[in-house]
C-alpha cells in the first residue's frame, strides 16, 4: 500500500524533482557511511591479526580474522571488575534516579500544590546557572563522599531535563482518570502509585533510557570522585588506557614488535566490548529516544 | 480552569477550603515532592553557596571556617593572568566553530532527511546518523586519538595512499580545533537533527501544495516554507546552545589536549578543570568557573532578549 503510493509519487515528479531528490538521496548515503564507518573500523581492526592493522592494510575488510585482541583485552587486569561496576552503577543508578525523578515530577505536575511557581522555578534555574565542578567537587568532600559508590548514585539523582520531560508528560494525562480516583477516596500516593505510573509507561521508558545511557556512558565524575581501582566503573578504565597510551607511545611501539596483538588493537577490541551493550539496545530504543528528545528540547 | 472550579463548587457547595484543610488534602503531595526537592538543596544548591570558595585561600580540609579569606584576590589573579586571554579567546573560538558548523548543518540534515522520497534511505540516514549520541565521551576521544596517530592510525593510512606525510595531528594546535568540531559533529548530528525533523513533519501540507501551485521549485519551497516554518525551533535550540557553547566539553576536551596544543585548545572549562582538581587551587579554580558561568548566563539572557524581539519566540 505505501510503496504503490510511493511508486506514483515518484511517477508524478518532474525531471527537476527527481534530480533533487536524487542528490537527497546521495547525501543520505554519504552520510550514513561516514557516520557508520568509523565504528566499522573499530570492529574489523579488533578482529584482524595486528599486525595488518599496525600496517595500514585493514582499511574496509577483515584481514586473517582472530580474536587474540579480544583475548588481551579480557586479560588486561581490572577489566571485569570496571565491567561488573558499570552494571551495577547503571542498574542501581537507573533506580535511584527515576525514584527521585518521578516522585518530584508527580509533585511538580499538579497544580493544587503549593508554592508550585517557586519549586518549578527552583529546579529549572538550575539549568541556566550552576555552581561548577569546584563547587561540586568541595561539596562532596564535606559530605564525605569521596571514593564511595553512594558518591555516584546519589550525588547525580535527577537530570533536571529529564524531570521535565516526566511533568510536562504527567500535566498532560487528563485529569479526569484522577477525579475519579479521589471520589474512591483516593490519596496522591496512591493515584500517584496506581494510576499516573502505570500509565506513563512510554514516558518512563524514554526517561530511563536516558538515564541508562547517561550511567553507562558516563565518565567524569566517577574519574574525578572515586580513587579505588575496584570502584571505577568502564569508561573511567578505558580512559587511564587511552590516555597511558598517548604518554607512552614509543614504551608501546617498543613492546609490540614481539607481542601478538598491539596497545591499538587490544584499545579497539575493549571499545567494542564496552559499546556492545549499547548497539544491542540501540534498535529498541531509539523511538523511545526521539520522542525524548523532541520533548525535552520543546519544553526544557 | 476556571469552569472547573466553578463546577466543584457546585457539586461541594459552598465548602471553601481552609489552609489546613487544603494541607490534608494535598499534604502528601508534598511528602512526594520532598526527596528531590531535598536533592536539589544539597547537591544543587548547597554548592552554590560553596561558590563563595572563590574569595578565599581555599583549603578541602579545613573547610572554610579554616581558610584564609582574600576578597577578590583570586578574580584578580585569574583575569591578570597569562592564561586568561587564552583560554578566552580558545572558549570564544571554539565556540564560534560550533556555531557556524555544528549547529546549522543538523538543520539540513534534517531537510534533507525530510525531502527524500525513498522512506528506507531517509529511516536508514535517521538511524546511522543518531548512533553516534549512544557512544561516550571516552570511546569517541580514544578513537579519535587513535584513527590519528601517525603511526597506527586509519586517517595517516589514507594519507599515505595519497602519496601525503603522515601528520601527527594531536600535537599540533592549528589542527585541534576542526578536529574537536568534526569529532561533536558526528557524535551529535543525528540527535540535533531530530528536533528539527519534527519540526518540518509538522508544517501543514497546504502550504507546500499552495507553493507548488505557484510554480515553486524545490529550493525555493525549503527557503520559503520549511525554513520559515521551523524558524522559532531555531532560535529557541540557538538560545538554549548558546550557554552550552560558552562551557564547551570540557570532559571531552581534556582528553584529547595535551601541553603542545594549550594554545588552541585551553579553554576555561579546562583551565577550571587543571587548577581546581590537578594543581588543587581551588580558590582561584573557583573564580575562573564562577566567570565562566555568569558569561554564559549572561549570553542566554541576551540571546533570548534578541530572538524575542526579532521573532517574538523566547525560551522564558
Amino acid at each position: 500500500m505505501n510503496e504503490k503510493k510511493q511508486l506514483s509519487e515518484t511517477a508524478f515528479m518532474t525531471r527537476n524533482e527527481k534530480i533533487f531528490n536524487g542528490i537527497m538521496v546521495f547525501i543520505g548515503i554519504v552520510v550514513t557511511i561516514l557516520s557508520l564507518y568509523p565504528i566499522y573500523y573499530v570492529v574489523i581492526a579488533s578482529l584482524s591479526k595486528p599486525l595488518f592493522v599496525e600496517n595500514g592494510d585493514v582499511m574496509f575488510w577483515l584481514k586473517s580474522p582472530t580474536l587474540a585482541s579480544y583475548a588481551a583485552a579480557a586479560k588486561k587486569p581490572g577489566i571485569w571488575t570496571a565491567y561488573a561496576n558499570t552494571i551495577f552503577y547503571t542498574a542501581a543508578g537507573v533506580l535511584v534516579n527515576m525514584f527521585f525523578t518521578t516522585t518530584m515530577a508527580y509533585a511538580l505536575s499538579k497544580k493544587q500544590l503549593i508554592f508550585k511557581k517557586f519549586f518549578t522555578l527552583l529546579t529549572v534555574f538550575t539549568l541556566w546557572f550552576n555552581a561548577g565542578i569546584i563547587p561540586t567537587y568541595v561539596n562532596f568532600v564535606d559530605f564525605k563522599l569521596i571514593d564511595t559508590r553512594t558518591a555516584i548514585l546519589v550525588g547525580f539523582a535527577i537530570n533536571t531535563y529529564n524531570l521535565i520531560i516526566l511533568k510536562s508528560f504527567f500535566e498532560q494525562l487528563p485529569e479526569s482518570i484522577e477525579e475519579a480516583a479521589i471520589i474512591d477516596g483516593a490519596r496522591n500516593l496512591s493515584i500517584f502509585w496506581r494510576i499516573y505510573l502505570p500509565l506513563s509507561k512510554p514516558a518512563l521508558a524514554t526517561v530511563g533510557m536516558f538515564y541508562a545511557v547517561a550511567r553507562w556512558n558516563g565518565y567524569f565524575w566517577a574519574m574525578s570522585l572515586l580513587n579505588s581501582d575496584s570502584k571505577i566503573p568502564l569508561q573511567v578504565f578505558l580512559k587511564k588506557m587511552i590516555v597511558d597510551k598517548i604518554s607512552n607511545e614509543t614504551d608501546a611501539a617498543i613492546l609490540t614488535t614481539n607481542s601478538l596483538s598491539s596497545p591499538t588493537t587490544v584499545i579497539y577490541a575493549t571499545i567494542v566490548i564496552s559499546i556492545i551493550p549499547m548497539l544491542i539496545v540501540y534498535p529498541f530504543v531509539q523511538k523511545y529516544f526521539k520522542s525524548g528528545a523532541t520533548i525535552g528540547a520543546v519544553k526544557g | 480552569m476556571e469552569t472547573q472550579k466553578t463546577e466543584m463548587n457546585k457539586k461541594l457547595p459552598k465548602r471553601k477550603l481552609s489552609v489546613w484543610a487544603k494541607f490534608k488534602r494535598d499534604g502528601d503531595l508534598l511528602l512526594l515532592l520532598l526527596p528531590g526537592l531535598l536533592w536539589y538543596l544539597l547537591f544543587t544548591y548547597r554548592p552554590m553557596a560553596g561558590l563563595r570558595i572563590a574569595f578565599y585561600e581555599y583549603n578541602l580540609f579545613r573547610g572554610i571556617e579554616g581558610s584564609r579569606f582574600v576578597g577578590w584576590s583570586n578574580f584578580i589573579q585569574f583575569l591578570s593572568g597569562p592564561d586568561f586571554s587564552q583560554t578566552v579567546i580558545n572558549t570564544l573560538m571554539i565556540a564560534l566553530w560550533q556555531l557556524l558548523i555544528v549547529f546549522p548543518l543538523p538543520i539540513l540534515l534534517a531537510i534533507a532527511i525530510t525531502e527524500m522520497k525513498n522512506k528506507w534511505v531517509s529511516k536508514m540516514t535517521q538511524t546511522a546518523t543518531f548512533l553516534p549520541y549512544f557512544i561516550s565521551v571516552v570511546v569517541v576521544c580514544g578513537m579519535v586519538i587513535n584513527f590519528l596517530s601517525p603511526s597506527t592510525g586509519i586517517i595517516n593510512f589514507f594519507i599515505r595512499k595519497l602519496g601525503g606525510e603522515p601528520i601527527y595531528f594531536m600535537t599540533k594546535p592549528e589542527y585541534f580545533r576542526p578536529i574537536y568540531t568534526l569529532m561533536t559533529l558526528w557524535q551529535t548530528a543525528g540527535f540535533s537533527s531530530i528536533v528539527y525533523i519534527a519540526a518540518i513533519m509538522g508544517i501543514d501540507p497546504a502550504l507546500y501544495e499552495a507553493a507548488k501551485v505557484d510554480g515553486a521549485t524545490k529550493i525555493q519551497q525549503i527557503r520559503h516554507v520549511t525554513l520559515p516554518g521551523i524558524m522559532p525551533i531555531i532560535l529557541v535550540m540557538l538560545v538554549l546552545n548558546i550557554g552550552k557553547m560558552v562551557k564547551v566539553g570540557f570532559e571531552s576536551i581534556i582528553l584529547l589536549y595535551q601541553p603542545v596544543t594549550f594554545s588552541t585548545a585551553d579553554v576555561i572549562a579546562t583551565y577550571v578543570y587543571r587548577t581546581g582538581l590537578t594543581n588543587r587551587n581551588y580558590g582561584l579554580a573557583t573564580a575562573a568557573g564562577l566567570f565562566e558561568a555568569v558569561v554564559a548566563l549572561l549570553l542566554v539572557v541576551v540571546a533570548n532578549k534578541l530572538s524575542k524581539k526579532v521573532s517574538q519566540t523566547s525560551i522564558w
